[in-house]
């Protein structure tokens, strides 16, 4: 008996629902906590697709860093403004539709695209291919991405520096 | 389970996602919407990677997470420095530029 659709299907149900939940609810906080478990199901589904080193990339990297910095964001900016942060939406109407026309658009291209149902097989250890490709192949976006990281480190510390 | 089943729920969280960006008015908000759609992407790019037998694509989903990671880091500064000078969260407040 084999548990992968089984698998699919409960953290796919799980990640509409909760990726819902980040776009409709009323209090910000919820929001981000419903996008931790929504970061951490897709690596459940990272794990389904025998990814297992991004699965824990996507553990350590979104839902330890990014839901950290987003939390210490609301904080921040909860103590600046004072109240508590209730968020509303606007044209929800619109905004429905044209997120339907752009999905309806998306599935009917995969409708028509020939996608294959069968899985080559991988590398024997697939965590050691990349660091491998990341070393030979892949060094220069590597070290780009370095660069990237100092811009953005230097960018953050400047714009979030108090006021003079 | 196929590939279009993969793509399909990617897609389904990218449509969710947009419609969280195009509707939500407080800019943490709207980050959170990126957030959904960037991740659907690499969903996506996993998949890809995985029914076509070739590490490289989870390769490029390192990077894509990486600079995800990155591009949250200074929104959020700047959603801070906004609030510092302009004392609001709303997008819509910010109108500095309208003619």
């Amino acid at each position: 008996m084999n548990l992968e659709p089984i698998a699919f299907w409960g953290l796919g149900s799980l990640l509409v629902a909760s990726s819902l939940a980040v776009v409709l609810s009323k209090n910000l906080f919820h929001s981000v906590l419903y996008l931790a478990l929504a970061l951490t199901g897709t690596a459940g589904i990272f794990l389904t697709l025998e990814a297992e080193f991004l699965a824990a990339v996507q553990l350590l990297l979104y839902a330890g860093g990014v839901i950290t910095i987003v939390v210490f964001a609301i904080v921040v900016t909860e103590r600046l403004v004072g109240d508590r942060i209730t968020q509303t939406s606007r044209q929800l109407l619109p905004g429905a539709l044209g997120a339907a026309a752009v999905l309806i658009g998306i599935l009917g291209f995969l409708g028509r695209a020939p996608l294959p149902e069968a899985r080559p097989p991988l590398p024997a250890e697939v965590t050691r291919a990349i660091g491998h490709a990341l070393l030979t192949r892949f060094v220069l976006p590597f070290e780009l991405l370095a660069v990237l990281f100092l811009a953005a480190l230097l960018g953050a510390m400047y714009f979030a520096r108090p006021d003079d | 389970m196929g590939l279009q089943a993969y793509l399909t729920l990617a897609a389904l969280l990218f449509a969710i996602g947009l419609f969280g960006v195009v509707t939500r008015r407080n800019m943490i908000g709207i980050l959170l919407g990126i957030e959904l759609m960037l991740n659907a992407v690499n969903i996506n790019l996993v998949a890809f990677a995985r029914f076509n037998g070739d590490p490289a694509g989870l390769l490029f989903t390192v990077f894509t997470i990486s600079i995800t990671v990155a591009e949250v880091a200074v929104g959020l500064a700047l959603v801070i420095r906004i609030f510092r000078s302009r004392r609001t969260v709303v997008a819509d407040h910010l109108d500095l530029l309208r003619g």
